[in-house]
């Protein structure tokens, strides 16, 4: 048989409360649906996704149990601890008890004091953790990096140790996944912690995938009809996209076996070009599980709405504008055009449509090929690909996820950039980071990054 | 001193689902208040956990601490932890400070190293004391400045009682100025709670208690102002109740650094989102709710009404009004079973009849834990940096001024080796500086947000 590696492994980096909350749900999602049997596929075909999903994100144990690749980082100890125990409890992977690294005072929501202080002084240690995690893959892929952007550890000291990556690990890609905080209510300095995060970032990381607290808080909302929303359930709807991403896909070509690299396939397919880097998921349909029993869904209409969501820049299928349209320069001018259709209108630099389930062969996908979606530099030929997988995704008989690189944050990243300014102007808390280390002018430096 | 080892293998602490406390913070209780409070903080505290016990018991008389001695709290002091004289400071600042500072100050460092060492990694001090008195006010705030040099990475939390206006010591006003002062210079953060406020939150659940409505009863436990209920004392002493609200302020603070929750508030965030500029540093409190009704089935309404409560003035343990003054900051620290949807759509609610500094709209620090207090389904406890302080710390300079002007009981003062006039001028200049930063800031309230012009990057 096929003498060839199941695939290459991936090795996740769980980052303070957020990283490490947001990490199991992503690893539980991964082996639930592996394990899942509404495969809607032949036997050997889900047993070779199984074999590819396993290899990817989990080791071998003696006895059994899938370890998952992870390294386990926090400042305080609650949160690891309550992550091992339920991993351990649902009795189907855990996490492996040494890959844990924990201090006892956490970094204070200070980004200073995760780059500056804990990153420094514990780096030894966590790159020690990694290392050994990495000698167990056959082939690393690279890392995957959970990350809040708005609180001290994640953000810091994430920041801190995806630079130390760059430097140990020159050849495995890095992809951060960075957790967008909500417009109000979380942390007060989450402005600050934000653009030094995100500034430093694009200089060390191969690729940001964004996630917004405001987003996923809609869709728990409007589409899964949560009415008292937890952050756990926040972090089951993130794990559901991401698993539509990362898990096995064949490539459009139909090869014989799923493709090998998770990151390099991403990065090659998404990020032409090193300063466009930051990323965003859309995923269709999502619903809670009551409401999946009573739908059923075609590939036209699924891809359609895909469409619409990617160029109203639109997070979910419900609520968008069906009147933005892109832009028609290119072709003959028939009358006038309304320009606030073309001002509302996200265009792209590159798109990644992956499609599990049933048919999926028979999805038709001009509708992403279109020019005008994408920026003049690239060919849509180059701008767009397609991954096709037969076996289905975690119950949905069909399901797409669009994996985009845009101008989709362009708004969001401004008004953050505004608020962290108009405090920085007055002077408020910037002791607290002084203290540490970071100086004004490494503010201004990240300022007049994110500003270009 | 802070903990962290090197090695790379470190073993996953036991995951038991509640932790001492006491691993992070050592609790000084200075004076006849702050004993009495911290009394009340400890018998509450236990009722949490079966903490391991990190305190300091100091006062120059010996009575409160010997009672603590004596009762139901025996066996969780013992006499390493205690620093007591007879004589008393007789409600003089400097005698506290000077005298009964420069005299104990090696047996304070002492124990205090003492304690540090049993904390897995000690990150915080919280003092108790009164700001009127001698003792709590003098030897309290000594005690600040020797952490500051001894420990200087270990955060101060003050919880300062202030006096009333009809205080019955009559120096009060000189005691709390001075001790403003060493407040301003060498606390992170302080909590200003003041005896009025107290007794009126005691009177206003008095009231429901006894009212007895129509088919209310209150959960005895829950009341905040309850004792921990196992030891009764023989008979309940006049503070006991405005001490417990105290207790339980202390206990919900740190809350979150003890439980789980779905998002921590370890105790350095407190300061690191609350304390924009250094000096300003004062959080007004409220503590919701204050009781809770024996049903069981608490309708979503009644949530809502909690975050309400939060920011009523009836509610606060000051004397102030949040709402109709300028916010710097606020925290939400909430217990129980509140999921971050429901703190979400309180703040949108509640954020509209708020003022926030303009560089500061968004202004919230929030935390969920998942442990409520023992008696109730949840709880909220706001912390807010707001310039509702003011008027406070204006009626102190006034007490102050007409005092002085007089020279009344300057020679108290004078006498004891150390204290000149300058330390009563550089006194209440140091509070004129603070209560001008809160002026500055009143003045920006009415004026309209503006956007400032960004940093233009040549292309």
């Amino acid at each position: 048989e096929l003498s060839l590696e199941l695939s290459m492994s991936l090795i996740t980096l769980q980052l303070g409360q957020c990283g490490n909350q947001i990490g199991f749900e992503v690893f539980d999602a991964l082996f639930r649906d592996s394990h899942c049997p509404h495969g809607l596929c032949c036997k050997r075909e889900n047993e070779e996704y199984q074999a590819s999903c396993k290899e990817r994100f989990f080791s071998e144990e003696e006895h059994g149990v899938p370890m998952a690749r992870a390294v386990l980082v926090d400042m305080e100890p609650k949160v690891i601890n309550q992550t091992l125990s339920k991993a351990a409890q649902s009795g189907r992977w855990k996490y492996d008890q040494h890959s844990c690294f924990c201090q006892k005072q956490g970094s204070g929501n200070n980004w200073a004091y995760g780059y500056s202080v804990h990153g420094p002084r514990h780096e030894e240690s966590i790159m020690n953790l990694i290392q050994k995690e990495v000698e167990k893959c056959d082939s690393l892929s690279g890392f995957f990096i959970i990350m809040s952007m708005a609180g001290g550890t994640g953000s810091g000291l994430g920041t801190f140790i995806t630079q130390n990556l760059q430097d140990q690990y020159s050849e495995a890609l890095k992809m951060n996944q960075i957790i967008w905080p909500y417009g109000t209510g979380e942390v007060i300095v989450q402005n600050y912690n934000s653009i030094l995060t995100l500034s430093h970032l694009y200089r060390s990381s191969d690729a940001l995938l964004i996630h917004e607290n405001d987003t996923i808080h809609k869709i728990c909302a409007k589409l899964m009809n949560i009415k008292q929303i937890s952050f756990s359930d926040l972090n089951q709807v993130l794990a559901h996209q991401l698993g539509s991403v990362f898990q096995p896909a064949y490539s459009e070509e139909g090869s014989f076996y799923y493709r090998r690299n998770p990151l390099g396939d991403l990065m090659e397919s998404l990020v032409p070009h090193p300063e466009f880097k930051m990323l965003s998921v859309r995923n269709i349909p999502q619903m809670s599980e009551n409401s999946l029993a009573y739908s059923t869904f075609t590939w036209t209409g699924l891809l359609k709405h895909l469409r619409q969501m990617l160029i109203s820049n639109a997070k979910m299928e419900e609520g968008m504008d069906w009147h933005v349209r892109p832009p028609l320069s290119r072709l003959p001018t028939i009358g006038k055009v309304s320009v606030k259709k073309e001002i509302n209108f996200n265009t792209s630099i590159a798109n990644l449509v992956i499609l599990r389930g049933k048919d999926v062969h028979s999805a038709d996908l001009g509708g992403f090929k279109d020019p005008a979606l994408y920026t003049s530099w690239l060919k849509p030929v180059d701008a767009f690909n397609v991954w096709k997988t037969q076996r289905a995704f975690s119950k949905y008989e069909k399901s797409a996820a669009l994996v985009s690189n845009s101008q989709f944050l362009v708004k969001p990243l401004d008004m953050i950039v505004d608020k962290a300014w108009n405090m920085f102007a007055s002077k408020a808390y910037i002791h607290q980071y002084t203290k540490f280390g970071i100086e004004e002018e490494d503010f201004l430096d990240s300022f007049t990054l994110l500003e270009q | 001193m802070v903990g962290g080892a090197s090695a790379g293998r470190r073993t996953v602490p036991d995951p038991g689902p509640r932790r001492c406390i006491m691993t992070q913070s050592v609790v000084l209780q200075v004076g006849q208040c702050g004993n009495q409070i911290g009394c009340c903080f400890w018998d509450l505290a236990l009722r949490e956990h079966a903490a391991v016990n990190r305190a300091i018991l100091i006062d120059m008389e010996e009575g409160v601490v010997n009672e603590i001695l004596q009762g139901p709290l025996r066996d969780v002091f013992d006499n390493k932890q205690l620093i007591t004289d007879i004589s008393g400071s007789g409600n003089n600042w400097a005698v506290g400070h000077k005298a009964f500072g420069s005299l104990y100050q090696e047996q304070i460092l002492e124990k205090l190293r003492k304690s540090a060492e049993h904390c897995d990694c000690l990150q915080c001090f919280f003092i108790i004391h009164s700001m009127g008195g001698g003792t709590g006010s003098g030897l309290g705030t000594f005690l600040l400045k020797l952490l500051e040099d001894e420990f200087p990475e270990v955060y101060r939390f003050v919880t300062s009682v202030y006096p009333s206006g009809e205080d019955d010591v009559i120096t009060s006003p000189y005691n709390s100025i001075l001790a403003m002062k060493e407040l301003n210079e060498h606390a992170d953060c302080v909590l200003p709670i003041d005896n009025q406020s107290l007794f009126d939150i005691v009177s206003k659940i008095d009231l429901m208690v006894n009212s007895g409505k129509l088919g209310t009863t209150v959960k005895p436990k829950s009341i905040v102002t309850s004792s921990a209920g196992v030891h009764k004392r023989r008979q309940e002493k006049p503070f006991d109740a405005m001490n417990n609200i105290v207790a339980n302020l202390l206990l919900n603070l740190t809350s979150s650094a003890r439980f789980e929750g779905s998002l921590n508030m370890d105790l350095n965030e407190i300061s690191m989102n609350l304390v924009p500029f250094p000096q300003l540093h004062y959080l007004v409190s409220s503590l919701t709710p204050l009781y809770t009704l024996a049903d069981v089935n608490i309708p979503p309404r009644r949530l809502d009404q909690m975050f309400s409560d939060a920011f009523s003035k009836d509610y606060q343990l000051i004397r102030a009004d949040p709402k109709h003054n300028l916010y710097l900051a606020c925290a939400l620290m909430v217990r129980g079973n509140v999921q971050i949807s429901d703190l979400r759509r309180n703040i949108e609610r509640l954020k509209p009849s708020l003022q926030f500094v303009s560089w500061n709209q968004e202004g919230w620090k929030t935390s969920l834990c998942s442990v409520p207090p023992v008696g109730h389904s949840h709880s909220l406890l706001a912390l807010a940096n707001n310039t509702c302080v003011k008027p406070t710390f204006m009626e102190l300079k006034e007490r102050f001024m007409r005092l002085y002007k007089k020279k009344a009981h300057l020679h108290h003062y004078l006498q004891v080796e150390g204290m000149e006039e300058s330390c009563f001028t550089e006194a209440v200049s140091s509070l004129s500086t603070l209560i001008q930063e809160y002026n500055q800031l009143d003045a920006t309230k009415s004026m309209p947000v503006q956007g400032l012009p960004r940093l233009r990057i040549a292309v």
